[in-house]
């Protein structure tokens, strides 16, 4: 802190300008590393209550999350769907909606993928996976964005209607993969046709980490340009802030709520394509593995902002990595993860509260100081 | 609530300190294998306390950590996605695993089968019976028990105790295994009389506690008074169904302390005698089987004891019945029999005994099954 008064004092006798805009945008990144911090610290007391070494666990996420090459391949093997899990939250959360049900998309964005995969399984990859993308892209796409529909012209609470939702959507892939789309030559787990080969996506050369990594980041990052370089992400912004304004200045509320739900959706469905194409070779109950959920995490840590998804969704990728290690070096049950994953989402709600609140981030009340 | 955008040079920070740790991370690995004996590993689809599939496999892993030289690693609730593959690389690169068992059906395909050949000296086994060795790698095994043979002996003691003569059965999803089981479960009891029906519920997935507890008491409410199932864990079922006055039959693992009263016998997995001499084998350095099945008689499946509701009559049927099926060729699935819709199964004089391949693609309800397979 004595430098907060070294840099105030200098601040009254002669404002060093690049200073101001510096403290200004840092308040976004240290508020919430602090309340990462408090996050751990919470959940270090948690751990001695349990007669458990915070050091031991801190170390061993860091190993078996980040410390070798090994883990940082099983890190980023499990990041690419919870970028996209993350975007379908994100997106529609800059219009002030809250969309949870991402899972839904995920699954019937894997089972159109499957389907269309099993009636081209002779064509060529290159004609192949681009239509299977689109149609992983179309359904999750439709799919949350009906609940954009729902909300604006019915207004249906968007919240409860993509959680509801979700369970239909895996109701669908059930019945689907069980019935109309059902592999009759495996019996033993319901699913769709194997895709052959050349309808699979592979690793990143040198990396035992498949192509949705690369397509995930490339999608954080155009969605950041989307909503923070351009007119569509402006009315958008405007939209979340106060939608009775935006109405007033005559933005296209409707067709911002659609879009960005619909975009969302699209975002799921690519992750149903890289998981059936990429991971499960068909499309089956296996969909359904939580990653929707995870990104509801992701999204609010990151503040619903692109870029910061990606830092965030490898931090949590990592904490899964790391939850086999934790369950056998130190016997700590497999929820211990999720104990951990909810005091820092806690932590984070609580910090907003914080902003605005220091001055140190505010370069305008310096002087008064 | 403003949304406020992460700064340019925080992100900027941020890659760096990423890129820093990423180059850290090309350490060597450190194994920490103990230098000496064998570490063994487990890995369990849901939580390894469920009273039933993990449970079963759980007590298995606690009778190999039992032997000497064996050190166990065990991981739980992993799911059949790029999870089940990096719990595998990670008990190998970090605990020096070389033999693993990852026991969760849908673990082998893809994702065995995408890991084991970047391990040739690791040795995967998996329990179903799915290896094939025109397609798959010599260091992968498949082991699997005919408990269809346990779900008839409940059967023996489900068909004494009903009164009502209907029983039901809770059931995951219409597969070989699962139809097997539930046709196995009808023809004991008509042993006991042929009148005896059963009705069958799918719930539509391996575990779904609410839906499991909806099928049990939409069977109480049908008049069932025998219960049993066949879900991944069978806790749900068992005690709502003893909540209701029926008698209860077990699976997978033993369910006594549930309904201590109410549970006749149940059909249960001994893979504590598999897993003991399949570790005891590589520790001895031979090679095991690729594939492997057993049942009663190999002590792949064992029974539950019989509960205080078992007459004397129903041991003693069951007894017999047991000591038909040890002595080996005992066929459950015999004709003459129909399906429930109508068609000849089998024709009188034909038979398909424990171990014959047919049964595994058994598509069908027996007569006397009410319910459907779609």
């Amino acid at each position: 802190m004595s430098g907060q008064t070294e840099l105030t004092g200098k601040m009254a006798a002669s404002p060093k300008e690049w200073l101001a805009p510096v403290a200004r945008r840092a308040e976004v990144l240290v508020i919430p590393l602090a309340a990462l911090l408090a996050g751990f610290a919470i959940f270090s007391i948690f751990l001695l209550l349990q007669g458990k070494s915070p050091t031991e666990f801190f170390s061993l996420v860091y190993r078996a999350g980040f410390g070798t090459s090994f883990s940082w391949q099983n890190t980023l093997s499990r990041t690419a769907p919870l970028l996209f899990a993350g975007l379908c939250v994100a997106l529609p959360a800059r219009l002030g909606l809250v969309v949870i049900g991402g899972e839904g998309a995920i699954v019937l964005g894997g089972v159109a993928t499957g389907a269309l995969g099993a009636v081209m399984l002779g064509s060529s990859g290159y004609v192949a996976l681009p239509l299977m993308a689109l149609a992983g892209v179309v359904v999750g796409g439709l799919w949350i964005g009906l609940v954009g529909a729902m909300r604006y012209y019915r207004g249906v609470n968007e919240t409860i209607a993509s959680l509801l939702m979700a369970y239909i959507a895996i109701a669908v892939m059930n019945h689907l993969v069980e019935g109309p789309l059902r592999d009759p030559s495996n019996p033993n787990k319901p699913s769709t046709l194997g895709l052959t080969d050349g309808l699979r996506i592979g690793d990143i050369p040198g990396w035992n980490v498949h192509w949705g990594l690369a397509a995930g980041l490339v999608c954080c990052v155009l969605t950041w340009v989307l909503i923070e370089r351009t007119t569509w992400g402006f009315a958008a912004r405007i939209t979340g802030g106060n939608i009775r304004a935006a109405q007033v200045q005559g933005l296209p509320v409707g067709r911002l709520i659609l879009g960005f739900t619909a975009l969302g959706g699209a975002f799921a469905g690519l992750a149903g394509f890289f998981e059936v194409t990429a991971v499960h070779g068909s499309a089956n109950s296996s969909l359904a593995a939580g990653f929707g959920y995870t990104g509801i995490l992701i999204a609010f840590l990151a503040r619903h902002n692109a870029l910061a998804i990606i830092p965030v969704a490898i931090l949590l990728a990592g904490f899964e990595a790391s939850s086999g290690l934790i369950q056998r070096r130190m016997d700590l049950p497999d929820a211990t993860m999720l104990v951990l994953q909810g005091m820092v989402f806690i932590a984070i709600l609580l910090s907003d509260t914080a902003y605005g609140r220091f001055k140190i981030f505010a370069p305008e009340r310096w002087k008064s100081a | 609530m403003p949304m406020k955008p992460l700064s340019r040079r925080g992100f900027l920070n941020g890659t760096a300190a990423a890129v820093g740790a990423a180059s850290l991370g090309t350490l060597p690995f450190q194994a920490q294998a103990d230098g000496h004996g064998l570490t063994v590993g487990f890995i369990y689809v849901g939580p390894r306390d469920d009273f039933g599939y993990n449970q079963a496999h759980a007590e298995g892993a606690a009778a190999v950590a039992m032997m000497d030289g064996v050190t166990v690693v065990e991981e739980e609730n992993v799911a059949e996605t790029v999870d089940v593959q990096n719990a595998m690389e990670s008990m190998i690169n970090f605990d020096g695993a070389s033999l693993i068992f990852p026991t969760s059906f849908g673990y082998f395909d893809p994702h065995i089968l995408e890991v084991a050949p970047n391990y040739p000296d690791v040795r995967f086994q998996h329990a179903a019976g799915l290896w094939s060795a025109d397609l798959h790698p010599m260091n992968v095994g498949s082991y699997f028990g005919y408990i269809g043979m346990g779900q008839y002996l409940n059967g023996i003691t489900a068909g004494h105790a009903t009164t009502s003569k209907k029983l039901g059965f809770v059931a995951a999803i219409p597969i070989p295994q699962v139809l097997l089981n539930i046709n196995s479960f009808l023809l004991g009891a008509r042993q006991v009389d042929p009148e005896i029906t059963c009705q069958v519920i799918f719930t539509g997935s391996w575990s779904n506690a609410v839906r499991e507890a909806e099928a049990t008491n939409a069977l109480a409410d049908a008049g069932c008074d025998v219960i049993t199932c066949h879900v991944d864990g069978p806790k749900v079922v068992i005690e709502t169904a003893a909540g209701r006055g029926s008698y209860v039959c077990g699976y997978h693992a033993d369910q006594t302390s549930l309904a201590p009263e109410l549970y006749l016998t149940g059909a249960e997995w001994n893979w504590a005698n598999v897993y003991t001499s399949m570790v005891q084998t590589a520790m001895d350095g031979g090679s095991i089987p690729n594939f492997v099945r057993g049942g009663l008689s190999e002590d792949f499946i064992k029974m539950s004891p019989l509960g205080p509701a078992v007459s004397d009559a129903s041991r003693a049927q069951f007894e017999a019945t047991k000591a038909e099926i040890l002595a080996g060729g005992f066929a459950a699935i015999r004709g003459p029999l129909m399906s429930n819709t109508g068609t000849e199964i089998l024709s009188a004089g034909e038979a398909l005994v424990e171990t014959d391949i047919a049964l595994e693609s058994m598509d069908y309800l027996v007569e006397g099954v009410i319910g459907s397979t779609s």
